[in-house]
């Protein structure tokens, strides 16, 4: 009984997704192809992105709530760097990832030394950049050629190596924006488990009091978590855009709900009952097959966001409950 | 009140964790106006059979037998209707911090309805009143719990206890964070309820407390009863018999300082108490004694960085220091081994060996890449020098006794040499053959640093100190040597009560805000 247990919650996650793969094969043969499995990767990388950079502040008993709008802001920056300013890639990509750095910097500062709960500074982080977003295009999406408030038209476009990052195949199978999140999974994954920092992160996040008379530099490692986080969704954010070659004002709104979903199921991979890399892309990979797999068995749209529900709370109740190793 | 009788059977009680059987066949009887003290090392299975009385493990087999009926320990709910109440040794978990005293003592009331919906203060206090003061609490009612000294905290989570009238009051380990008058009020608590007719199981590493207390003794070694005194009690007879062998007294030699490592000048713990200088050489350990919050803990955290002095300076290898906080002390080699290990020292999540390595992890890393082997080795060579009992390195730390969780962290500060060792009560929660353990370490590796050691226990601060300095209130009020010390100063200058040089009377503020602030 207690072996079952055991098992149940080392395995448990891992034989459900394997579980899924065979219903959706049997379902749909088509849902094996090599062609679907990438798209499944495809639209699951940049969740997995955003999901690895909220395991940072997790690791550090933290939270981050402005992964999402982060993202979206930083689709917009770098949108805007190519079409208004005309700035080319690097200037984009760049603009984009110090949107992740400032971001990170301030709910840091926030939380560190204004004390203010993580939730609440990441919550009302997220609404602030929501807002801003909007501000510079009155509210509208970027494209080329856009007309500009004083009526002119926007001279810059979407240069071809910047869509290459969110459209390109490499082998003409594996998109790029995969091998970027495998990169990221790996560095993360080297980062937590096995540098001294990722113990101390872990160390802070479970008991902060034991860590910091242990020498650990508590409020330097919250202020990394965030910077983490923020820069991990920005590049989130370039891929998007990249993408879907425009920046679009809605498109980034369900990235928060997507990449914390990942990274708490995450948290049921192997019984780790803690925010591991591993766990979160496997996490976001178990939600992206969910919805492509339902999708392909034609679950009408509005089902959808329901089930995601279902499923993450069925995962943190495996984490939790049967680990009763958090109270 | 005596006219109740209760008689209490303990009959035959086995535990099994996995393959590891903790408690084989544990059966003893107590009668109602009867304290039993019930000795046991570490890892004798104290903790577990004190779970499973209060409902919190339950037992593989055995009964529990009041007054002839055989009672329902499932849960803790159950275990209290059925009149077992227990103190656990973590008194956190007896009181709700962000409640007042009052709502403390009546909280079983107020969470089970037997109060009206809407409260009044008034009347919460008239019932707080008469239990705040069967245990000598003198606190005004309305007071946060948080605001609280240790000891306070204890006599409240007790009186909540006891307001419950119990048959059996089970009392893990009341006194471990008390000072000796603090405890007094608690022993004339206990007798009172000694006097009711509640039959009292009473644990404690104190000796002191036993020989004042207990009616009858029992020893529990590797999960058995090895040991049954009754009247006259052969207290050193018990003492062996939980250990299952003889302690010989300890006695070491005076050791002289050698280079001057760590000087204090001018400190001032308060703004009120008047500064002193300390001079602490290399080779010697000095233990510093007083009661709670006699200042011996602000002057080991400041000089680890964690507050900082009134004023005064800090001279480190005859350099002017200050610590900016902990990481900074560590790295100029001054380590720290914390008090209450479970807030301040563990990392619940980590293992064994994780824990021992956490502050050192820069040595086991290349490119801050952490080499798991290097790690392995210097641990498992620090926790076998300091004799932890485990079975694998890689389990988590909370696996571990009370004890040896003592014991690995002081490994983890014995992994690297430092200049200064610091310790706040090192013995906490420790039994005698694990706490001479630690003393003889620390003896035996004292001769190329500084070791200070706080010890609010006199017994524990004989046991290790070449020089002992008494606190009280704040002011360095006495130095004794090992060799020609004078118990009776000794004692008078912890004791004393605090010159009356101010003029407000004293009030509880002064004690918090210094420790727990």
């Amino acid at each position: 009984m207690k072996d079952m247990r055991e098992f149940a919650i080392k395995y448990g996650l891992l034989i459900l997704l394997a579980l899924m793969l065979v219903i959706f094969t049997l379902a749909e043969p088509a849902f094996l192809s090599t062609i679907n499995m990438m798209i499944i990767l495809q639209s699951v990388s940049i969740v997995a992105i955003l999901a690895l950079g909220v395991t940072a502040t997790l690791a550090v008993d933290g939270f981050d709530l402005s992964i999402g709008s982060t993202a979206a802001f930083s689709m917009m920056t770098a949108s805007y760097v190519m079409v208004v300013f005309d700035g080319g890639t690097t200037m984009a990509i760049l603009a984009a990832i110090g949107v992740g750095v400032v971001v990170g910097l301030i709910n840091g500062f926030m939380t560190v030394q204004m004390k203010v709960p993580d939730l609440l500074t990441t919550l009302g982080m997220m609404f602030l950049l929501l807002g801003l977003q909007l501000i510079p295009t009155q509210g509208r999406s970027i494209s080329a050629g856009m007309s500009l408030g004083d009526g002119e038209t926007a001279t810059g476009s979407f240069s071809e190596s910047f869509l290459f990052l969110g459209r390109a195949r490499i082998f003409d199978i594996i998109p790029v924006p995969v091998i970027i999140m495998l990169i990221l999974a790996v560095i993360t994954y080297l980062f937590l488990e096995r540098t001294r920092h990722g113990r101390v992160m872990y160390a802070i996040g479970s008991n902060e009091q034991a860590a910091k008379l242990a020498g650990a530099r508590v409020k330097l490692y919250r202020y990394v978590a965030y910077v983490i986080s923020g820069v991990f969704a920005s590049i989130g954010g370039i891929l998007l855009a990249a993408r879907i070659g425009r920046g679009d004002v809605s498109s980034g709104n369900s990235l928060l709900m997507d990449g914390v979903a990942g990274a708490l199921i995450g948290f049921a991979v192997l019984g780790a009952a803690r925010p591991n890399a591993q766990g979160s892309a496997i996490g976001a990979l178990f939600v992206g097959v969910l919805l492509n797999g339902l999708t392909m068995m034609n679950t009408p749209y509005y089902t959808q966001d329901f089930i995601k529900g279902l499923v993450l709370v069925a995962a943190l109740m495996f984490t939790f409950g049967l680990s009763n190793k958090r109270a | 009140m005596s006219n109740v009788v209760n008689a209490i059977e303990i009959r035959a009680i086995k535990k099994k964790f996995g393959s590891n059987t903790v408690l084989h066949d544990v059966s003893f009887n107590i009668d109602g106006g009867k304290i039993l003290a019930l000795l046991g090392a570490n890892g004798a299975g104290k903790s577990t059979l004190v779970k499973i009385l209060s409902g919190v493990y339950h037992a593989d087999e055995g009964t529990v037998i009041i007054n002839g009926e055989t009672v329902d320990i499932s849960n803790p709910q159950s275990a209290r209707d059925a009149g077992i109440i227990t103190v656990h040794q973590i008194i956190n978990d007896g009181v709700v911090q962000d409640l007042s005293i009052a709502e403390n003592l009546l909280l079983d009331k107020l969470c089970d309805g037997r109060f009206s919906t809407f409260i009044s203060k008034k009347e919460l206090h008239k019932q707080a009143k008469p239990l705040a003061e069967k245990i000598g609490l003198d606190v005004a009612l309305d007071t946060q719990v948080s605001e609280l000294s240790q000891a306070d905290r204890q006599l409240v989570a007790i009186a909540r206890a006891i307001s419950d009238k119990p048959k059996l009051l089970i009392l893990d380990e009341p006194t471990s964070s008390l000072s000796e008058t603090e405890a007094v009020k608690l022993f004339e608590a206990v007798k009172t309820m000694r006097e009711q007719g509640v039959a009292i199981v009473y644990i404690s590493h104190r000796m002191s407390d036993i020989r004042l207390l207990a009616d009858q003794i029992a020893a529990l070694r590797e999960g058995k009863i090895v040991g049954w005194f009754e009247p006259p009690l052969d207290y050193d007879g018990a003492v062996d018999s939980m250990l299952g062998h003889a302690v010989g007294e300890v006695r070491h030699s005076y050791v002289a300082g050698d280079k001057a490592m760590l000087d204090l000048e001018g400190v001032q713990l308060d703004a009120k108490s008047l500064p002193f200088n300390l001079h602490f050489k290399t080779g010697e350990i000095v233990v510093l004694t007083g009661l709670l919050s006699s200042g011996c803990a602000s002057v080991v955290e400041g000089v680890f960085g964690m507050n900082s002095f009134v004023s005064g300076q800090l001279k480190l290898e005859e350099k002017p220091w200050s610590p900016v906080g902990p990481h900074h002390a560590i790295d100029n080699g001054v380590y720290m081994v914390q008090e209450d290990r479970g807030n301040n020292a563990l990392v619940p999540d980590f293992s064994i060996e994780q824990n021992v390595s956490l502050p050192f992890l820069k040595s086991f890393s290349r490119f801050g890449f952490v080499s798991r082997k290097a790690e392995k080795q210097q641990v498992s060579k620090a926790i076998e020098t300091t004799k932890v009992k485990y079975t694998d390195q890689e389990e988590l730390i909370l696996t571990l006794s009370g004890g040896n969780q003592q014991k690995a962290m002081v490994a983890r500060w014995m992994l690297n040499d430092c200049k200064v060792l610091l310790l706040n009560e090192p013995f906490q929660g420790v039994d005698i053959s694990s706490r001479r353990q630690i003393g003889q370490l620390l003896r035996s590796t004292a001769k190329d640093r500084t070791t200070i050691a706080v010890c609010t226990d006199v017994e524990e601060a004989l046991e290790i100190a070449d020089r002992i300095i008494v606190f009280n209130h704040n002011n360095m009020v006495g130095e004794h040597l090992i060799h020609e010390i004078h118990m009776p100063s000794l004692i008078n200058q912890i004791a004393a009560a605090p010159e009356p040089y101010d003029e407000s009377p004293h009030s509880t503020e002064d004690i918090t805000n210094e420790r727990y602030a």
